[in-house]
């Protein structure tokens, strides 16, 4: 018996076509991921089957859950069905609860709202549900608020609510998106279980192949708005029928090939780093507490190396990109590029900046968005000396921008007019532009959809060849650091726990952490390398 | 272009050319006394009727819009040439002793609301409407200094900010180059509204004998003056009150619609 | 929540001390001698120490500021220069009709506003919300002391059902009082309800878009039982910014519509002490104002941290 069934699900937004004849199905118990990249209407999907589509949009075809067309209910009978027939967890753990109720409230809703039980049985079974997601209410009191818990703590609240009833069917848009690899491992491990537990359907999104390969029993390729193939996950992965799905699959595991480093001499040496925050005072006579954000790091970075820096959220990766970029003093220790110091006394050291150059995560909020591309990535002569003018200027920002795969005439253009991919690529031509000594990438192509992703890595290969770079690439992503990365550190609470050549490290982890990190990382099915 | 920002632009424009051609031409002398023809309704001859003095209301009316006017703009000039730099720099300078010094006396500031300001200088140092301009000018002051402050933090977290340090450039230069365009729009918005309320402070102000002092024309006195006759003569107060109303509401709207057609975010909501 | 409201206490501490430096200093810098301006230019020398020295005139700056702080705190405001008695007995009495007054606004104002933004905000783009946001752009426009002169002429002039003006006293009762300070309690409200209402329906629109909105919505509310259960308490915080700085435009608000009913307020005494010179007032009442400004704003500090546990626990 089928729980739920997508058929010819055709949408528009204001007449503009959002989705075209998708179909899917469900059986209870049977996780179906639906993939894609941004704009292929996997989430909107989602949103349809909980009829919280935004405004103006009209749906077409049939989505039926135990036989009951969806499209077809009337909103209070929808209002009936969502929370306890479907229940949907989402992306963004950190705003999906509301900053002013209680945990315990917030799950006990779910029930009340549906009159399912009276107050004080709602009670115990917020609890109970609060248990079964990994809560305990003797650890994590229903009083709790949502500011008092980490982003995985709020994410299986989440579940608790859209899983206190039981539904029959489980929505979850892209639910370890936002989280660490380790949380995310976690979050995986529940969903897993619950849907066993109670015999549920579950609807999971995702952009992540390789999180999809691990759990699902069925996986929907989209694009477009179209489902492009769909099939069992093993066949699927054995004989990709697609292009695109062997794009997509190509592109979430890409590797490139770097130039072997050429010279061994180093350039930025960072030795004995220490930077502490202050925190606010927890009594009114208590002293002001510290959180240590770096706690003694050394490395060396050699000129013509490509350094890879990995951890999760919070373990001082960033502070450390600040500290070395001069954009944060540090409380000891010295920081060292081609032999003189970031810092002289507390301010930064213009010498020396002109030697590095960095390219930021967010392909959107890294330009003002009131300069035209010439003027945003000449910036940076500012730090020069003798910044260059009329046709000299003029060449260097063409060939930049051709060396990043844009043509000249992009420079009269404003930000706005580019896609994040080509985005990304102005940032590198930016931080080009002054031939830099060093560039640190901090997070640069996790905000990518994988095709693009895999054409700015292609990029950086290429200029590796063609300028010698030498670079340090902070990221989370444990395989883009090891395909665009000869060297790699590995950063926990502030410490360097484990470092080395990247190829070694993750072949053969020393660090328990280390271990536990590369084993939380979903892995891509070697299958599919077979058959590529 | 929205409703709103076509119909606040001729709404307010007809206020100020109003203002501006009262300069060259009046239909009558603003100040001639004709007592026979006192407290005539509007008709014909006098389109909005005459006072107690038997003085063209349309006349005093163009005239009046010009000291509502310039006071209301040098308030907002005042505001923003103090304000504006005050905010840039307590964002560039989060968290610094002078920020907390900025934003501790923009508290202290709003503490005392215009009428107030108006009143301890009318105490000291007589009537004017220069007292009206400098009141409403400093209670502008932190309106500007924190909605500056505001916008300026947020655009201090950018990347693109972050990009301009990277490349060596000092907290002035990035204010300068980077944070001011952007906030732009939200102060050519603000300025808009507190245009407006500037109107209706002098207005309140006047009324109570804390702005221009006669014989400058002035729309609050004129209300004052009606207040005795409104029982037999009420256009002498609707008139003046009308003209208040479709300044404020005309600047309000030019607000409003500007906001929409500036920021493309907004815009983007909406449609 | 002990430790947020001690550090507010101190800044609301903070801030009466400057601003009552600024009043004192700036009144300090006002030209002549009020002993000379009440005693004439022929009073003898003797004479006007004699006074200065009752009016709590000598001394040097710092002594006298400090006086007048001291005596603030004790109740005694000074005397009078033009009617020689206690500034405080004449505040006091002023302060029954203007307080009332501006909470008697604020209270309707609140009232009005509050359902009006919530309507609004439910029926986003539809009628009912296009009326209301038009009527609160007409409400934003109409200065308060205009809108008074003409419920004057309309309720109390031609429908006859208020007095024009002047207030009973209390003495004749709480509803004779409270009727008597409708017409300009209304006058000062509907204005600020304009305010407010749209600054309730805009908080509420960025409340909507909220990621928790979608979450409450997935768990079967309804669009209405969102918006009530979780909108309106997160939708509270910046509409308790704008109530806290409209108090202090209902208190300057309510000095100037004292005038259009003739009320003995704040307002008349202090214009008539600017008139008659008697800085001494003007000094008090200012400070009066000042107080009640700062105070409830330190009243408002502290009802943010009651509607969100994030400052609660925060510091």
């Amino acid at each position: 018996m089928m729980l739920l069934q997508v058929g010819n699900l055709s949408l528009s937004i204001h007449g503009v076509p959002i989705l075209k004849r998708v179909n899917l199905s469900i059986d209870p118990g049977q996780i179906v991921a639906v993939t894609g990249e941004s704009g292929s209407g996997k989430s909107m999907t989602a949103l349809a089957v909980m009829q919280l589509l935004p405004n103006g949009a009209t749906a077409e075809g049939a989505i039926r859950l135990d036989g009951a067309n969806l499209l077809t209910q009337s909103e209070a009978e929808m209002c009936a069905l969502r929370g306890a027939s479907i229940g949907m967890v989402f992306q963004e753990p950190m705003t999906a609860l509301n900053p002013v109720k209680t945990i315990g409230d917030q799950v006990m809703e779910t029930i009340l709202i549906h009159k399912a039980m009276p107050p004080a049985q709602a009670r115990t079974r917020a609890a109970e549900v609060l248990t079964r997601v990994g809560l305990p209410p003797d650890r994590f009191p229903l009083s709790r608020y949502p500011h008092e818990l980490s982003g995985g703590q709020r994410q299986r609240v989440v579940i608790a609510m859209a899983i206190a009833l039981r539904p029959r069917l489980l929505i979850a848009d892209e639910p370890t998106t936002a989280l660490d690899v380790t949380t995310q491992a976690q979050i995986l491990d529940l969903l897993k279980g619950l849907v066993r537990e109670y015999d549920m359907g579950l609807l999971m999104i995702t952009h992540d192949l390789a999180v999809v390969s691990d759990m699902a029993d069925q996986i929907v390729v989209m694009r477009h708005g179209e489902v492009v193939e769909s099939g069992a996950t093993r066949n699927l992965f054995r004989d990709m029928q697609h292009p695109y799905t062997r794009m997509l699959f190509e592109a979430s595991g890409h590797q490139v090939t770097l130039p072997e480093p050429t010279q061994q001499r180093p350039l930025l040496e960072v030795s004995q780093v220490v930077r502490d925050y202050r925190l606010p005072r927890k009594g009114l006579l208590d002293a002001p507490g510290h959180h240590r954000a770096v706690d003694g790091v050394s490395f060396t970075l050699n000129r013509g190396e490509r350094l890879g820096l990995v951890g999760e959220s919070g373990c001082g990766k960033s502070t450390l990109t600040r500290a070395i970029l001069g954009l944060e003093d540090i409380q000891s220790g010295q920081i060292m590029l081609d032999g003189q110091p970031v810092f002289t006394g507390h301010r930064p050291n213009l010498a020396v900046r002109r030697k590095m150059q960095v390219v930021f995560q967010d392909p959107y909020g890294s330009f003002n968005p009131r300069h035209r591309v010439a003027r945003l990535i000449t910036e940076p002569f500012h730090l020069l000396e003798t910044p260059p003018k009329g046709s000299e200027r003029q060449d260097r920002i063409a060939e930049m921008l051709t060396a990043v795969g844009l043509g000249p005439d992009d420079a009269g253009k404003y930000i706005h007019e580019f896609s994040g991919g080509q985005r990304q690529r102005i940032a590198i031509a930016r931080a080009l532009i002054i031939q830099p000594e060093l560039i640190l990438f901090d997070e640069a192509v996790s905000a990518l959809d994988v095709s693009v992703r895999a054409q700015i890595l292609d990029l950086l290969a290429e200029l590796c060849e063609a300028y010698d770079l030498t670079y340090l690439f902070i990221s989370h992503d444990l395989s883009v650091v090891r395909t665009i990365t000869d060297h790699v550190l590995v950063m926990q609470s502030g410490r360097i726990v484990e470092q080395g050549r990247t190829e070694q490290v993750f072949s053969d982890p020393q660090h328990s952490y280390t271990q536990t990190l590369i084993a939380a990382a979903p892995q891509l099915p070697e299958i599919g390398k077979l058959s590529a | 272009m929205s409703r709103n920002l076509i119909l606040g632009a001729a709404l307010s424009s007809l206020v100020v050319l109003a203002a501006l051609i009262s300069f060259v031409w009046t239909p009558y002398d603003n100040a001639a006394l004709d007592i026979p023809n006192k407290l005539q309704a509007p008709d014909a001859l006098h389109w909005f009727g005459t006072d107690h003095f038997g003085r063209d209301m349309f006349s005093m009316i163009m005239v009046g819009a010009r000291t509502s006017i310039a006071v209301a703009l040098v308030a907002v000039g005042i505001g923003m040439a103090l304000g504006v730099p005050l905010g840039l720099t307590a964002a560039a300078r989060k968290g610094s002793w002078l920020d907390e010094v900025i934003m501790r006396g923009n508290d202290l500031v709003f503490a005392f609301p215009s009428l107030v300001i108006a009143i301890l200088i009318t105490a000291v140092f007589g009537a004017g409407a220069i007292n009206a301009i400098i009141a409403i000018g400093i209670f502008n002051i932190p309106v500007f200094a924190r909605i500056t402050r505001g916008a300026a933090l947020s655009l201090w977290e950018r990347e693109f900010i972050l990009a301009a340090r990277v490349s060596g450039k000092g907290a002035a230069r990035i204010s300068a180059e980077h944070i001011l365009p952007n906030v732009a729009n939200l102060l050519i918005v603000q300025g808009t509204i507190q245009f407006s309320l500037g109107i209706l402070a002098e207005a309140g102000l006047s009324y109570v004998g804390l702005g221009a002092q006669p014989p400058t024309p002035s729309w609050g006195r004129m209300l004052a003056d009606a207040q005795t006759m409104v029982s037999f003569a009420p256009h002498l107060a609707l008139i003046p009150g009308l003209a208040i109303i479709v300044t404020v509401l005309g600047l309000n709207l030019l607000g409003d619609g500007l906001r929409d057609w500036l920021d493309p975010r907004i815009r983007v909501a909406r449609a | 929540m002990l430790r947020y409201t001690l550090k507010r206490l101190i800044s609301l501490l903070v801030s009466l001390a400057v601003a009552s430096v600024v009043i004192f200093t700036v009144i300090e810098v006002a030209p002549g001698d009020p002993a000379s301006f009440m005693l004439g230019v022929n009073a003898q020398e003797d004479t006007l120490a004699a006074l200065r020295a009752e009016l709590g005139l000598d001394g040097s700056r710092i002594q006298r500021y400090f006086n007048w702080v001291g005596g603030m705190v004790a109740g005694d405001f000074g005397t009078s220069y033009t009617y020689r008695t206690p500034v405080s007995q004449m505040i006091a009495d002023r302060l029954w009709v203007s307080l009332p007054l501006a909470l008697y606004a604020l209270t309707l104002s609140t009232l009005i506003a509050f359902p009006a933004g919530i309507y609004a905000a439910a029926r986003r783009g539809k009628p009912g919300d296009l009326a209301v946001m038009g009527a609160t752009q007409l409400g934003i426009a109409v200065p308060n002391f205009w809108f008074a002169m003409m419920l004057v002429l309309i309720f109390a002039i031609n429908l006859r059902w208020f007095n024009a003006g002047g207030f009973v006293g209390w003495g004749e009762g709480l509803w004779a009082g409270l009727r008597s300070l409708t017409l300009p309690a209304v006058a000062l409200a509907l204005p600020q309800a304009a305010i407010l209402a749209r600054v309730m329906r805009s908080a509420l629109l960025d409340i909507l878009g909220e990621d928790f909105m979608r979450t409450a919505r997935a768990k079967g509310l309804s669009r209405r039982q969102a918006l009530w259960r979780h909108g309106v308490r997160n939708a509270l915080i910046p509409v308790l910014t704008i109530i806290g700085l409209q108090f202090s435009f209902l208190l300057a608000g309510s000095i100037i519509i004292e005038q259009v009913f003739y009320l003995p307020g704040l307002g008349r005494l202090v214009f008539q002490a600017i008139s008659a010179r008697d800085l001494i007032v003007v000094e008090s009442v200012v400070m009066l104002l000042v107080f009640a400004v700062i105070t409830v704003n330190f009243l408002v500090d502290l009802a943010y941290a009651a509607v969100d546990p994030r400052l609660r626990s925060r510091s």
